[in-house]
């Protein structure tokens, strides 16, 4: 919980993860990739505050107290959901798996809720695996890269057909969030791995599932957020856009910011820190003091109030994952989302 | 690569043509030339007119096909400058540098430098990024005059010609005309950035909206990427 000005936030931090990047890891002659892969996560990481950079070393393979530091004890964070990546071409043991994530999360209980993931043209066998983890790890949530490389396929949709199956029994299975990777990647070679219509729909065919599109569909923010007027059970992930842009590009943080929150609304967005690539504790205080600046070019964007900067920070994710939340951060009513309303009018009406 | 090594620089201008080639190639995602992006690392002139030119881009893993467009573009550009014999286009430090240096000097296209990895060729990706463009572009020209009291319905009725030639103006025209969309002084200055007709009035507002969120989304991503290019080579660059 973070407490500012008698305020109480509940945080809960939907998108973090607990990777090993460290040398022993990297597969035998995929060495540069492995190498090339968290080196340009830690160039993304100097985007946050000086003070919270970290050597390359200590980013490769932070360890447990680490992260039980930065994201608990100094982080505010009061549930935290790990993404898993798995990345297996080129660390051995997978970069941040559902299995390493577990471990660390079952012996801190009820801090962290360890989302599972699956890959379509795994088939059968990636079917019973996924029932294996959801059954295991009592996962409510996946995390789905579209775009990662499977035995020469160059990504996938989520309107596949392969993909129906998946999310079917995912949702047989009690899975209610999908987490999708659509921002920032590699190897987009002729897959348009940033391309949203897949989400489309998929939110359409599965009312029931909530997607998450993490990173808000960066560079494509706007096929995003055209998407998710129209669809009630797509979110914004924001991910990426309080870490990357709040310090380093203010001005553009504003831009996003009031984008969002005309086309998604404060309903519909979730604050997720990405750490270990930033830590949530300057995110978490920063978005709290911050107000979209008065200023000429940004005068008809929304401002933030403090119910909105709740919902976004916590209140909205414990709604889609079932998080009890105290009583003394609760909101007393809960306001409709206007400025959401607002943008679906405009695109129903034309 | 031995020819890297007799770059001598011959004369300052005609670098300074190559460099202005350069200028005019652009980061299709985010509309900038690479030269105002810094990711031309170094461009050198031989004696006999071989140009040598390093690019650099943000991370290890930018994606490869605009990587690719860009390098491709670049050699393009060098090699017409009037002087310059042959060229050597080289991206560094790029996941793909191999296979996008070798493709574009062979002039072999992005399916073959990609052999088995791709199936379309770059045009389609560069149309849509371009379509972007023009509508970031609308909103840079239209936030001004809506800004000065033109409404909506007046910035529907506008013709290109009647707007004031500013660069945002002339920089509009031209990714519309890349397109082959109208961009004389009688074309309409909203107009479907794919089909090229006119916006229908109902359209306007949402059509505005659109180009505003278009332009929000090329700024954030050019200046995380501009951000990410200062971590990772701290100079400035050529051009």
């Amino acid at each position: 919980m973070y407490e500012k000005d008698g305020e109480k936030y509940f945080i809960v931090d939907s998108h973090m993860h607990y990777w090993n990047a460290a040398p022993s890891n990297w597969v035998k002659g995929a060495e540069q990739y492995a190498k090339g892969w968290i080196e340009c996560f830690h160039a993304y990481q100097s985007l946050g505050p000086q003070e919270t950079h970290w050597p390359i070393e200590k980013f490769m393979a932070y360890t447990e107290d680490d992260l039980m530091k930065d994201v608990f004890e100094d982080g505010y964070v009061d549930i935290a959901v790990f993404q898993p990546t798995y990345l297996k071409e080129w660390y051995a043991e997978g970069f941040n798996t559902t299995e390493r994530n577990a471990a660390l999360g079952e012996k801190h209980p009820g801090m962290f809720i360890a989302n599972t993931r699956f890959d379509p043209r795994d088939g059968d066998n990636g079917l019973d695996e996924l029932r294996r983890n959801v059954e295991r790890y009592g996962s409510k949530g996946l995390k789905l890269y579209t775009a990662e490389w499977n035995n020469g396929s160059r990504g996938y949709k989520l309107s596949d057909p392969m993909t129906y199956r998946f999310l079917e029994k995912a949702q047989e299975l009690g899975i209610k969030n999908i987490h999708v990777h659509k921002g920032p990647t590699i190897w987009p070679l002729d897959k348009d791995a940033f391309d949203v219509s897949d989400v489309d729909h998929a939110a359409t065919d599965f009312p029931e599932l909530n997607f998450i599109v993490e990173h808000v569909g960066l560079p494509r923010i706007e096929d995003f957020c055209f998407m998710a007027t129209q669809e009630p059970n797509v979110y914004a992930g924001l991910s990426v856009v309080i870490g990357g842009l709040m310090h380093a590009r203010p001005k553009f943080f504003a831009k996003v910011m009031g984008e969002l929150m005309f086309w998604v609304g404060e309903d519909k967005m979730t604050f997720g820190s990405d750490y270990g690539i930033w830590e949530p504790k300057w995110q978490i205080e920063g978005f709290v003091d911050w107000q979209m600046p008065d200023d000429d070019e940004l005068s008809d964007y929304a401002k933030l109030t403090t119910a909105t900067k709740k919902k976004i920070l916590g209140l909205n994710a414990a709604r889609l994952y079932d998080i009890k939340v105290p009583e003394e951060c609760q909101l007393p009513t809960v306001p409709s989302a206007r400025e959401a309303q607002d943008a679906a009018q405009l695109v129903t009406e034309s | 690569m031995t020819a890297t090594t007799d770059t001598t620089v011959v004369s300052a201008a005609l670098v300074n043509t190559v460099l202005s080639a350069l200028a005019t190639v652009r980061d299709p995602e985010l509309d900038e030339p690479i030269t105002t992006l810094g990711f031309v690392a170094s461009c050198a002139v031989s004696s006999e007119g071989r140009a040598v030119v390093r690019l650099r881009l943000p991370t290890y893993f930018c994606a490869p096909n605009f990587a690719f467009l860009m390098v491709a573009d670049a050699y393009d550009a060098v090699t017409a400058v009037a002087g310059i014999t042959s060229a050597e286009v080289i991206l560094e430090d790029h996941f793909a540098s191999d296979a996008i240096n070798q493709g574009v000097a062979a002039q072999g296209g992005f399916v073959k430098s990609f052999d088995g990895e791709a199936v379309a060729e770059l045009g389609d990706l560069r149309a849509q990024f371009l379509r972007k463009a023009v509508m970031a572009g609308t909103d840079q020209v239209c936030r001004p005059l809506l800004n000065a009291g033109v409404t909506p319905a007046e910035l529907r009725a506008l013709t290109l010609g009647a707007v004031p030639a500013t660069p945002e103006m002339s920089r509009l025209r031209q990714r519309r005309t890349e397109l082959g969309l109208p961009a004389a002084d009688d074309a309409p200055l909203l107009i479907d950035p794919l089909t090229g007709a006119r916006v229908d009035e109902a359209q306007v507002p949402l059509h505005l909206r659109k180009a505003r969120v278009t332009r929000a989304g090329i700024e954030a991503n050019t200046s995380i990427c501009s951000g990410m290019l200062r971590v990772r080579y701290p100079g400035e660059g050529m051009g």
